[in-house]
């Protein structure tokens, strides 16, 4: 420390380098470079994700041809006439190749079930995953929070421990389990709300009455959906929460005049959200693969469910497309995550 | 503040015309009296943390509190500053006591501001230098020239030219910067009491001189009372008017600090300037190293009597035989808030006391 020397008048001290550099070229060459560094990084486990797609299912699914001809005597002339096809004659390198400049290039391929692109497929199943998963995680993370600010804000009350209780014991319940319990007793026993699907066919196809229908079938899905993984966040956030509940500056703060109510929502609540943007962004990157029970146990035509019936059949190009999909959301929602970081919290602008 | 002045039974010692360097008592010093507070802990025990202090902290003055750690001194601290209930007994400021309504209190936090030991913790990690000194004002609603304000805080603080700190984030600020930044954010406010829990422990040894001279200079150029909350004697030697001892909640010695560190009466205090390191000016009281026996007690089994006993050397000497029944049974009275006299709460040091006093009497006769 150079600001030592005249501690007399204590007037002496130096201006923060940083403080001086701003607002001139060095903050966005530091953006530049940790920009670069994690789209890099992003990168590269996009191509891992693409190169490992291609291996994975070829080691898993055994020889396509048996399961595509499964129960019915072929010739082997027919055989060759199928492995020719589906491009099956082709060596290795070169399906490899075509597999990698296809993904490229969005086209992903034909299905072996349905004996069609690949793309089309998940076009049109893409919506009824992205209205179940994104309704369901977006009530999940406001529900989680909201209960988790408040749990860990009053730890140790009666309300705190109910409802890390609860929401641990929903937490720990099977997804299959807790889809079929809600089933029997809204569907089944009371009645309320559709067994399964997203609408009924008799459904006027004007727009108001098919977005009520689809609502009206979303409402046990999304229940069952919530209810499994709300309680991660709530536990995120609770605990998030309680780390900074020791902090200096919440003292000072209320030493300033500040209300407990405001503590908490000027200063506490919003540095205990700061580790939880990464969990955020993961669920949204989870919205595109959907939960696979959930869609599955309520016959919910999403991805979710087009995934589980590739893997029965097995359709290997589509698992191989769907496995690269679901991944890359993961990858690009946590690289939105740390650029995100770079402008809610100052400190990462130092360190790079 | 309100404006109906709550007549207290406290008389604010006003009337005794300050001289123009002593400190102003009375409309702005902050008093305790009697002040308690306990803790419920599991089992039904009680942990009296705070039990029966008196102190007074007038603008112009820079009180210390010194004790070792766990003595209740951060209790006393934030029961001050109303972030505490008390238990019993009463914080008054300018002889109106502290009430605890929302309102009340937000008044009272214009007046007495605090500034904790670690200043990376006291501040925001995610809010600027201006932010964190601008809180203050945006609480209380004072929105007139809002930079200029700030401004003129940080500057007070001594971080000049305070516009070039304005943007920067604590991480960006040495441990002193970020010291000077709270201590702003404190005065900003303008109060006239500014307590200081161990204001300089976590700084480094060459930036403590330079916060300690800050606060010096707050207070004989602005008038600014502080209590400042230490476990250091030489830190409250260097700056402070008037040291209170504090030992297990209570004050168990009280004076000008020149009288009661270079001629300590308690043993307690005894033993810790007695273990101060390169003080020849207070060694020569106590020149032998005294180290005391055992732990500081737990604040839920205060011994009876003189809470020191226990851990007393002259009741461990056998010096204290004559009045060993007295230390063993008789609680010792609160100590009084006056800063003139030099107060101890000693049997032995009080009987000593009359000894020597009946003694001058009979050689007078």
């Amino acid at each position: 420390m150079t600001d030592g020397s005249s501690t007399a008048d204590g007037a002496s001290t130096e201006a923060p380098s940083a403080g001086r550099s701003r607002p001139g070229g060095r903050v966005s060459s530091g953006f530049g470079r940790y920009l670069f560094k994690h789209v890099g990084g992003a990168a590269v486990s996009l191509l891992l994700v693409l190169f490992s797609s291609f291996f994975i299912f070829r080691l898993i699914a055994g020889d396509p041809i048996d399961q595509l001809t499964r129960e019915r005597p072929v010739s082997p002339e027919e055989r060759a006439a199928m492995r020719a096809e589906l491009g099956l004659d082709q060596p290795m390198w070169q399906q490899f190749w075509d597999y990698i400049t296809g993904t490229l290039t969005m086209d992903l391929g034909e299905s072996f079930q349905y004996r069609r692109p690949i793309f089309d497929l998940i076009v049109e199943r893409l919506p009824a995953t992205l209205i179940l998963s994104g309704t369901g995680m977006v009530l999940a993370v406001v529900l989680g929070f909201w209960i988790g600010t408040r749990a860990g804000w009053k730890q140790g009350t009666r309300f705190d421990k109910g409802h890390v209780a609860t929401g641990l014991l929903l937490y720990s319940a099977p997804t299959f389990w807790l889809g079929m319990i809600i089933i029997l007793v809204f569907a089944r026993y009371l009645g309320l709300f559709p067994v399964n699907g997203m609408r009924s066919p008799s459904t006027p196809p004007d727009f108001w009455s098919q977005a009520a229908d689809i609502g009206y079938h979303l409402v046990l899905p999304v229940l069952t959906y919530t209810a499994v993984v709300y309680a991660g966040y709530l536990m995120i956030m609770r605990s998030s929460l309680l780390d900074e509940i020791g902090s200096d500056y919440l003292t000072t703060a209320r030493a300033k005049g500040l209300r407990d109510d405001e503590v908490r929502r000027k200063h506490a609540v919003p540095n205990a959200l700061l580790p939880t943007v990464t969990l955020v962004f993961l669920a949204l990157g989870g919205v595109v693969n959907g939960s696979i029970v959930t869609e599955t146990v309520f016959s919910w035509p999403g991805l979710g469910s087009l995934f589980v019936q590739s893997i029965f059949y097995p359709d290997r190009p589509v698992l191989q497309a769907l496995f690269v999909l679901f991944s890359s959301s993961t990858i690009l929602a946590v690289l939105g995550a740390e650029i995100l970081y770079w402008f809610i919290d100052p400190r990462i602008r130092r360190s790079g | 503040m309100s404006s109906e002045a709550r007549s207290s039974n406290e008389e604010p010692s006003s009337g005794s015309a300050p001289s123009s360097a002593a400190p102003v008592r009375g409309e702005k010093s902050l008093t305790a009296r009697d002040l308690r507070v306990e803790f419920g802990l599991p089992g039904g025990r009680v942990a009296r943390a705070v039990d029966g202090v008196d102190l007074d902290v007038a603008p112009g003055e820079i009180v210390a509190l010194a004790g070792e750690s766990g003595c209740g001194k951060t209790t006393l601290a934030r029961t001050l500053l109303g972030l505490e209930r008390s238990t019993g007994g009463t914080v008054a400021f300018g002889g109106e006591p502290l009430r605890y309504s929302t309102k009340a209190l937000k008044a009272y936090r214009r007046q007495v501001q605090l500034v904790l030991q670690d200043p990376s913790g006291a501040l925001n990690p995610r809010h600027t230098v201006y932010d964190a000194v601008a809180e203050g004002l945006r609480i209380h609603g004072i929105t007139d020239d809002e930079p200029g304000r700030v401004a003129d805080a940080l500057s007070r603080a001594g971080l000049r030219p305070p516009e070039q700190f304005f943007l920067a984030y604590p991480h960006e600020l040495s441990g002193g910067q970020r010291q000077r930044v709270v201590i702003a954010g404190a005065l900003v406010l303008r109060p006239s009491i500014l307590i200081a829990d161990e204001p300089v422990a976590s700084l480094d040894a060459s930036v403590r001189g330079e916060i300690l001279a800050l606060l010096l200079r707050l207070k004989e150029e602005q008038g600014l009372g502080a209590l400042v909350i230490t476990h250091d004697l030489g830190l409250a030697w260097s700056i402070a008017d008037r040291i209170a001892i504090m030992y297990l909640g209570r004050i168990v010695e009280q004076g000008p600090v020149e009288q009661v560190l270079t001629a300590p009466r308690h043993p307690y205090t005894r033993a810790l300037v007695s273990v101060l390191p390169g003080a020849p000016a207070l060694k020569e009281a106590v020149p032998e190293p005294i180290v005391l026996a055992g732990e500081l007690p737990d604040a839920s089994r205060i011994p009876g009597g003189c809470r020191f006993r226990p851990r007393c050397q002259e009741v461990a000497a056998g010096r204290a035989a004559e009045v060993l029944h007295r230390c063993e049974s008789e609680d010792l009275e609160i100590l009084g808030p006056e800063s003139a006299p030099h107060l101890v709460a000693c049997h032995l040091d009080r009987a000593r006391r009359e000894d020597a006093r009946d003694g001058g009497a009979r050689m007078a006769v």
